[in-house]
């Protein structure tokens, strides 16, 4: 089985992202990144299923040179290769252009099964996955809690808004992940090793038959207008507890009427 | 003329979703409102929609609808879309909602905002107002693309109002091409709760990493009930399986408002942020003062929750009894 893992390198959880009020995006340029958690998730539930049923795991990324670092994680995780959209042109793509670019990413590779997060940790629109798979023309199987494939079935606990979902569909697909769907393994010596020698194939949007007006800031549907802090809410009262904290905690409340 | 805005209504346990009567108010505020219901629904649910505004209802309640997702509703939304043309369709921002922009977005190649809290509409121009990466940043966006605005509404942007139209249902014929029948749903269960649920509770107490396990969580539905709110939690605390899903307040999980938030043992990133921070009273309790929640709390405690909770509810009982 063929599994393609769509996922984001993103700036590292420890950095405060900022937004540069020039071009409106996010400050990726210069920042330590990571292989997004979400996307780890789906390259761990791509390696639990290929170590079941055979097959390999190619993780799909696009973003700037600092996305090697992450790359490397998910083939020292065990993804057997990677590809890699590299291209000053696509920065500025909305999720429809990220969706096409990354469609005619995972068409140039044999695949059954295309893994991604239900949403990136940077920019949560959640809606990527189901725009790929419309492109792909595979069903959208989305917010999976759990996966079980058999033969050319796959059986997913969908996450609802009551409980759960048991929902079924046919290979090929594409299905999103929710987070905590597993706990993504730690890279070993050997596969960090191991994951130098891996094959990381790099393309341009025009070596993917797309033309520039598709991608990037001109293919994209949504513009940004403004962009600034909010109003910022007034930081209340701080007590440091000693030894009256939750007395004082009842004080507030009675205050504010509550008991 | 009025804009002609459409609102996605959901159901839920047989009643229009609270998001839906939402995005129906404002989209009444700001044009014409129409609603379209996809799948089985009682009549009180139709009703329902007219009362809050919608002054035309699209109906179809087959079963293909329920019984298969995402594909079958695009389809017969696509097909509405291009004969009707409104100029906005809002759709909530759940995953029903969410799968349904997705797909209609990249079929009728144009684009849609997600995570929107409010927009204005000029001459057919959209403007959405987006709390970016959870709470740091708000932008606002427009789409460019000709034709009709898709935007993914955040749950409690707007208030519902009643606003009774005429009832007015135009009933659509059901998208019933077998190919359209690939996601098959075969059971749904629903996970019972107890006392008031997240959402409606006017209060909310929610833990996070620092509760550091499932059995703590026992304190904080002790303190709940003393106050007759319910217990959220953290993302961190539902990945690491302390409490289910359905406890999760922030982007990925439920938005709530209540009159006072408790956040205990929870850091506040931005990820939770976005589910609360809206709420009238935000209370913290943390032990590291340097915790980015106590920026938008309004009494902050910093000290061990484990010795602070058992004495706020001591106190709670002692103030009844008294």
């Amino acid at each position: 089985m063929n599994v393609i893992v769509c996922g984001k390198v993103i700036p590292a959880s420890t950095v405060t992202i900022e937004i540069d009020p020039n071009t409106k995006r996010m400050t990726r340029k210069g920042v330590p990144h990571e292989l997004d958690p979400a996307a780890a998730s789906a390259v761990e539930e791509g390696l639990r299923l290929t170590e079941k049923h055979g097959g390999a795991v190619t993780l799909i990324t696009m973003g700037t040179s600092d996305s090697t670092i992450g790359i490397r994680n998910a083939l020292a995780m065990g993804a057997a290769s990677a590809v890699h959209v590299l291209d000053d042109a696509v920065a500025g793509s909305d999720t429809l252009a990220t969706a096409k670019i990354l469609a005619a990413a995972i068409k140039k590779q044999p695949f059954d099964l295309v893994l991604c997060a239900t949403e990136s940790s940077d920019s949560y629109s959640g809606i990527v996955p189901g725009q790929i798979a419309h492109f792909l023309g595979v069903p959208p199987v989305t917010f999976a809690k759990e996966i079980a494939v058999e033969g050319d079935k796959i059986t997913i606990k969908r996450q609802s808004e009551t409980g759960h979902d048991i929902v079924e569909s046919t290979l090929p697909a594409l299905v999103s992940c929710s987070s905590g769907i597993n706990e993504p393994r730690y890279p070993q010596l050997k596969g960090i090793m191991a994951a130098k020698k891996k094959e990381i194939k790099v393309y341009t949007a025009a070596d993917l038959g797309l033309s520039p007006d598709e991608v990037g800031e001109k293919g994209a549907r949504e513009k940004v207008l403004s962009i600034g802090r909010p109003p910022k809410r007034q930081a209340g009262k701080a007590v440091t507890d000693e030894g009256e904290g939750g007395k004082q905690i009842a004080d507030f409340l009675a205050e504010i009427k509550v008991i | 003329m009025a804009d002609t805005i459409w609102v996605y209504a959901e159901i839920s346990e047989d009643k229009i979703t609270t998001t839906s009567l939402e995005m129906l108010a404002k989209a009444a505020e700001a044009g014409d409102a129409e609603a379209i219901l996809l799948g089985p629904a009682s009549d009180e649910a139709v009703q329902a929609l007219a009362r809050n505004g919608a002054s035309k209802i699209y109906r179809c309640a087959d079963a293909v609808y329920k019984d298969y997702l995402t594909l079958p509703a695009a389809e017969t939304l696509a097909a509405l879309i291009q004969k009707y043309h409104p100029a906005v369709m809002l759709f909530a921002s759940s995953y029903v909602g969410r799968d349904l922009v997705a797909n209609l977005s990249a079929r009728l190649d144009c684009g849609a905002i997600t995570d929107v809290g409010d927009f204005q509409l000029k001459d057919g121009t959209v403007e959405a107002t987006i709390p970016a990466l959870g709470a740091s940043y708000q932008n606002t966006s427009t789409l460019v693309n000709p034709g009709t605005k898709l935007l993914v509404v955040r749950p409690k942007s707007f208030e519902p109002k009643l606003n009774e139209k005429p009832l007015n249902v135009e009933e659509i014929p059901a998208a019933s091409d077998a190919g359209l029948q690939k996601v098959r749903m075969k059971e749904r269960v629903v996970v019972k709760r107890e006392g008031p649920s997240l959402e409606g509770a006017k209060i909310v107490v929610s833990g996070g990493r620092g509760l550091k396990g499932e059995e703590q969580f026992s304190m904080l539905k002790d303190l709940a009930d003393a106050l007759g709110g319910a217990v959220g939690a953290s993302r961190a605390a539902v990945d690491a399986g302390w409490v289910p899903y359905a406890m999760q307040i922030g982007q990925t999980g439920k938005t709530v408002k209540p009159d006072v938030y408790f956040a205990v043992g929870i850091s506040g990133a931005v990820q939770h942020l976005s589910g609360m921070k809206t709420s009238k009273y935000i209370i913290t309790i943390n032990k590291d003062p340097e915790a980015p929640i106590f920026q938008y709390s309004d009494f902050g405690v910093v000290g061990d929750l484990f010795k602070i909770v058992p004495q706020l509810i001591e106190e709670l009982k002692r103030r009844k009894g008294a």
